[in-house]
């Protein structure tokens, strides 16, 4: 069975999964509206946690939250169940299909085959919608892919029931309920204000304080940890701000696209204004990612080059601290 | 970022026959999508980290020779997994399987511990007692 489903590319897995959902619902929501209204945006340095022996650092939200805020927000239902068991699991999942229900699942990427070897690591967080099956094949839309692609019955359950952090557990959710029209303004508003808050929140490692936070421990890491850990940690800093779904810069990018496409929706021109200002930050996380390129394809640990692309890191965090107190003025 | 400027480096998507979305502003300010090909900042970034874990496991592999550790050390770095991962895999606390990384516990083990790493690493027993 097939279900007549449109897959549409996003940049990042859970607003794609959210955008292409809806729109099969008859809601045109852009990726950067899901975004945008689910507070995606986010800066956290994650303590005491390591994954791939390097320090953490998040650039949005906890997986599930946008959806959960974004449907919170619009005034729509969805349900979320996990197993404890493969083949309930796997009930539910065909029950939804011959419902004619496309789902989105959460799943691990290390046993997604589609993916090149060296993009599948051990990580849980990854989205995709299935919109039907064929024999014994998942007809799979994963929104980070350009075209669709499928999964037998036991590779998905592989990916469903993947472990470690963030265990999928075979993690099923979609909408159930709509309202007769989504109430926009008032979740654009409530969006931008959650994600003001949390960017300028006092803590030294959230938000604006976050990236100053990670600048300081940049500059400690060549004489801490030798040329080569600090390497290594410099860059999955980078892999976490740029690798696939992040539409580039860290999500500003994104994030500047729904301030552009909100402006519109509520009528406000300094949104747009605001806009151009985020594209401006999303270019210097894009230089800071370029010059700390520069240290580890040299494999250098000059204490020089490691305290400039810190000094980067701290004016990317001067600069989103004033941003954010700017935006919360605005609206 | 502008539309012109999404990098269309040679990036190691290419094996899965796709590109990436980015956003980008087009010439008249407005924001749009980009598909690019991939970054050079990142697939560095990305290859050393392929080529640490390489070490990892060439370095693990050497330990089991030297009957330092036991093939499973060997195997969880095979797997890019760490301790964490791989005793949530196989379902026995992490201070069980760091025991039984130690060649002399690791001849102990009964055929069932055995086959439920096996399982996780998709192999048979026998290859997990002698690594390639």
């Amino acid at each position: 069975m097939q279900i007549e489903f449109t897959h549409k590319q996003s940049a990042h897995c859970e607003n794609g999964v959210v955008s292409n959902l809806m729109r099969h619902n008859g809601f045109d929501i852009s990726e950067p509206m899901v975004f945008g209204i689910g507070s995606g945006l986010l800066f956290c340095y994650i303590p005491f946690l390591k994954v791939n022996h390097a320090p953490v650092v998040t650039y949005r939200a906890m997986p599930g939250f946008i959806f959960n805020r974004f449907a919170k927000r619009v005034g729509i239902k969805i349900k979320r169940e996990k197993f404890s068991n493969p083949e309930s699991a796997k009930a539910r999942l065909d029950e939804n299909l011959n419902k004619n229900n496309p789902v989105g699942l959460q799943v691990g990427v290390y046993n997604l085959l589609y993916f090149p070897d060296e993009y599948r690591f051990h990580f849980n967080a990854h989205n995709l919608v299935v919109y039907g099956k064929d024999g014994d094949n998942y007809l799979i839309s994963d929104p980070v892919m350009e075209q669709v692609t499928t999964l037998t019955e036991k590779q998905l359950e592989k990916v469903r029931f993947a472990k470690g952090a963030f265990a999928p557990k075979g993690h099923i959710y979609y909408p159930t309920s709509f309202p007769e029209k989504l109430e926009l303004e008032s979740a654009i508003i409530k969006g931008i204000e959650q994600t003001c808050r949390e960017m300028t929140a006092p803590f030294p490692i959230v938000g604006a304080n976050g990236v100053k936070t990670i600048a300081k421990l940049i500059r400690k890491w060549p004489k801490k940890k030798g040329a080569k850990v600090a390497n290594h940690y410099l860059g999955q800093i980078v892999r976490m701000q740029e690798e696939i779904g992040t539409g580039g810069g860290g999500f500003r990018y994104i994030y500047a696209a729904f301030l552009q496409e909100a402006s519109q929706v509520i009528g406000n021109d300094k949104l747009k204004e605001l806009s151009k200002e985020m594209t401006q930050i999303g270019d210097n996380w894009r230089d800071f990612a370029v010059n700390a390129s520069r240290i580890y394809k040299n494999r250098s640990a000059q204490d020089d080059a490691y305290n400039k692309v810190a000094d980067e890191l701290e004016a990317i965090g001067n600069s989103e601290a004033a941003f954010f107190k700017k935006l919360k003025k605005a609206i | 970022m502008k539309k012109e400027e999404v990098p269309q480096d040679k990036g190691l998507l290419d094996s899965a026959q796709t590109k990436e979305l980015t956003y980008a502003v087009d010439e008249n300010g407005e924001y749009t999508t980009e598909l690019s090909s991939g970054w050079d900042p990142k697939t560095i970034a990305l290859s050393n980290a392929i080529k640490d874990i390489e070490e990892r496991v060439a370095l693990a592999k050497k330990r089991v020779e030297n009957k330092e550790t036991s093939p499973i050390e060997y195997y969880m770095e095979l797997h890019k997994m760490d301790l964490p991962i791989l005793s949530s895999y196989v379902g026995l606390w992490q201070w069980r399987v760091k025991r039984h990384f130690k060649p002399k516990n690791f001849q102990k083990l009964n055929q069932k511990t055995l086959e439920k790493y096996a399982d996780v690493f998709d192999i048979s027993i026998e290859e997990l007692k002698h690594i390639p």
